[in-house]
């Protein structure tokens, strides 16, 4: 039986606390706001002999990453932790990890980017890294945090997946905030993470591997890229199993989309992370008001849920999509973009809004998702276009 | 020490067959290095992005005998300093047996090295561990097509450092990484040579032999680049050390020591200079006096390793 501990304690400390539960062989890391204490925390723990992990403080992102994968294709099983300029400068490393089918696995503060510079929270750093072959998780709080954390290394080191995965929570509203958090035992959680098997490691003691190869002309390039796909779009099932067995462990449900009265919803905001909780405030407080409105909050953005979103979303008359990044020159921010394709993928031409808020950790006040949830009813009734607002802003 | 029959004997880590150009200074400098890291041992490779790797790793072929990695250009240190971090965190845990030994290379150009990868390895030199690098320096980016590096020589011709009525090649002098290395204060740093053999395969076992970071820069002259033919390597990287264009010393905990070319050894720079095509221009009329800067420039460079060497 778990054994509970109930504590206050911030996203990064919950993180640092799932990192040494997992036991990675080798983390390497550079400290960067609002990342910080997960790296001093780890740190910590090594100086108190509490892990026995080779801790490598690394001269910038860049051999952070690249440590990492050298690391994880010797064999070790490995986790690092970034944010926004830190994850930014690892960007080409990010393709050789999972282009190598190394399960790192990574924290990121989400935080704004430069220019100009700015520490607090948005998701440019993270939307920056959709495409580059990570699975990516969203926290909403610093429990989840946490459950990510150990969910992800049950999901990266999985034989069939064999990819990096991203857990992700919001800088300093997830990172700083103290919440009441459970932490399992340590015993729990060792057998819930399991033990790494890597396939093909540097050190194996018999043979000599080879990594990080040369595929020029000849189709061997694209071929391993096509598996690569394949790899991240079957590993849905499996996150869905490392999910729900970690949800049997410490009795906290896991969906990839967390939605909230969507089931008869005519007004569906859809959101990651932390400004969920203020949404649902709002859906609430419109519902207490005859007007139907939910949330539906997307805790797995890569491999995107397109099929599971489009079966919440079906009944809504309008949906707006808020976006905590934007993708300049496109139609949409980044999420917007997927929740749209996902719609017209399944056939539901539903009207969408996208809402591009909170950039540089700009206050989401309940006042700007009231105009979001009114904006949507004006939607519905054709009496606005299906265009892209700024919210909060002047 | 090194003997040239039990070396001939010893089993090579790179294996005919990969696609490097003939006469190439590169993979004579890992043959040889290689050799010194002992017959028996279990060996890690890793490579900058550069010749070495493209020609030796196409797949699905590999020229290694050994356990190999490639990351990107700029990371070789880093990268091997992860495999060196998973050696000790798997012993840590048990995965891996106390008593096993296994040593860890990193090979990497002057591109590679001089510039793009010099944060990384400096890094990892700093954290101490306990791994070999080995710059395999022939003065230009070649891979890519002979553009200049920090690490190309002043008044050459390289294709981004060109030859013309404005500039007569490369405006600036070449870094000298050896002793920024040595500037770290790791246990063992050394300057060696395709063309010295004995020198280079016993400096590879000092190093290998060395706890800790150590650093081995090579001289490995390239045919296309410096423009001379394929069967020329090993005379020109001796007329490289003859010219005192390169130096061969060593750093080892802190104490210089070099060897010295011997008077009757001694060359101007010229005789380094003539049989490569990429200083030809040094030899027309208007740009002679070029050539009494580099003599000057050479002089003082190993008269600078020499006071060291106390």
């Amino acid at each position: 039986m778990a054994e509970v501990t109930v504590l206050a304690a911030t996203g990064n400390a919950m993180v640092a606390e799932a990192f040494r539960q997992a036991a990675p062989d080798v983390l390497a890391a550079y400290p960067i706001t609002p990342q910080t204490a997960i790296v001093e925390n780890f740190a910590k723990y090594v100086a108190d002999g509490r892990v026995h992990t080779e801790f490598v403080a690394v001269e910038s992102e860049h051999s952070a990453m690249s440590a990492c994968i050298g690391a994880s294709a010797a064999g070790a099983r490995v986790a690092t932790a970034t944010s926004s300029q830190g994850l930014a400068l690892m960007y080409e490393e990010l393709h050789i990890a999972s282009g190598m089918r190394l399960p790192i696995v990574m924290a990121n503060a989400n935080r704004a980017l430069s220019a100009p510079i700015n520490i607090h929270g948005d998701h440019s750093d993270v939307m920056g890294a959709r495409d580059t072959g990570w699975i990516l998780l969203f926290a909403e709080t610093a429990q989840e945090a946490y459950d990510n954390s150990l969910i992800s290394f049950r999901i990266a080191e999985h034989p069939s997946v064999q990819l990096p995965v991203m857990t992700t929570l919001d800088g300093f509203i997830t990172t700083h905030a103290m919440e009441r958090c459970e932490l399992l035992d340590d015993e729990t959680v060792a057998a819930y993470v399991g033990a790494y098997t890597p396939a093909y490691p540097l050190l194996n003691g018999e043979t000599a591997a080879a990594q990080g190869m040369f595929a020029s002309l000849g189709g061997t390039y694209f071929e391993i890229k096509k598996a690569e796909r394949a790899a991240i779009d079957a590993s849905m099932p499996c996150i869905k199993a490392a999910g729900e067995a970690w949800a049997a462990v410490c009795g906290r449900g896991f969906e990839v989309i967390d939605a909230w009265k969507c089931e008869d919803a005519d007004y569906i905001l859809v959101v990651l992370g932390s400004a969920a909780g203020n949404a649902r405030v709002v859906a609430r407080e419109l519902r207490a008001q005859g007007i139907k409105a939910g949330v539906a909050r997307i805790r797995v953005y890569r491999p995107f849920p397109f099929e599971e979103l489009a079966q919440v979303l079906k009944g809504a008359r309008a949906v707006g999509i808020l976006d905590r990044s934007d993708s300049f020159g496109a139609q949409y921010g980044p999420v917007g973009l997927d929740v749209r394709s996902a719609l017209y993928g399944e056939g539901l031409l539903i009207p969408t809004r996208d809402y591009i808020y909170g950039l540089g950790g700009a206050d989401v006040t309940l006042d700007a998702l009231r105009q979001a949830y009114g904006e949507l009813q004006s939607l519905a009734a054709g009496e606005l276009d299906q265009g892209l607002s700024y919210l909060g802003t002047r | 020490m090194a003997n040239i029959k039990s070396l001939s004997e010893t089993r090579e880590r790179l294996v005919g067959g990969h696609r490097l150009c003939g006469g190439c200074g590169a993979s004579v400098a890992v043959r040889q290095v290689l050799l010194g890291a002992g017959a028996d041992t279990e060996v890690v490779v890793g490579s900058a992005t550069g010749c070495l790797e493209v020609s030796t790793t196409a797949l699905p072929y590999s020229s290694w005998n050994t356990s190999f990695i490639h990351n990107a250009f700029e990371n070789a240190a880093a990268t091997i300093s992860g495999v060196e971090a998973a050696y000790r965190g798997l012993k840590a845990a048990g995965k891996i047996a106390a008593d096993k030994e296994i040593k860890f290379v990193a090979f990497g150009g002057d591109g590679g090295t001089y510039d793009i990868g010099l944060q990384s390895l400096s890094g990892a030199l700093e954290r101490g561990h306990d791994f070999v690098y080995v710059c395999y320096d022939n003065n230009a980016y070649m891979n890519t097509g002979i553009q200049r590096s920090s690490a190309t020589p002043h008044y050459s011709w390289a294709t981004t450092a060109e030859v013309g009525a404005a500039q007569p090649g490369k405006p600036q002098r070449r870094k000298d990484l050896t002793s920024i290395v040595a500037a770290h204060h790791i246990p063992y740093v050394a300057q060696a040579s395709v063309g010295n053999w004995k020198d280079l395969v016993e400096k590879s076992e000092k190093a290998f032999n060395t706890p800790g970071p150590a650093f081995l820069n090579v001289l490995a002259p390239c045919p296309r680049g410096w423009r001379y033919t394929g069967d020329q390597t090993i005379e020109v990287a001796r007329l490289a050390f003859r010219t005192k264009f390169w130096p061969l010393y060593e750093v080892q905990d802190g104490v210089w020591s070099m060897r010295e070319v011997r008077e009757k050894d001694l060359l101007p720079i010229e005789e380094f200079l003539r049989v490569q095509g990429r200083f030809k221009h040094l030899f027309a009329p208007e740009n002679e006096h070029l050539i009494a800067l580099l003599q000057a420039e050479v002089d003082e460079y190993y008269d600078y390793v020499r006071e060291r060497c106390g």
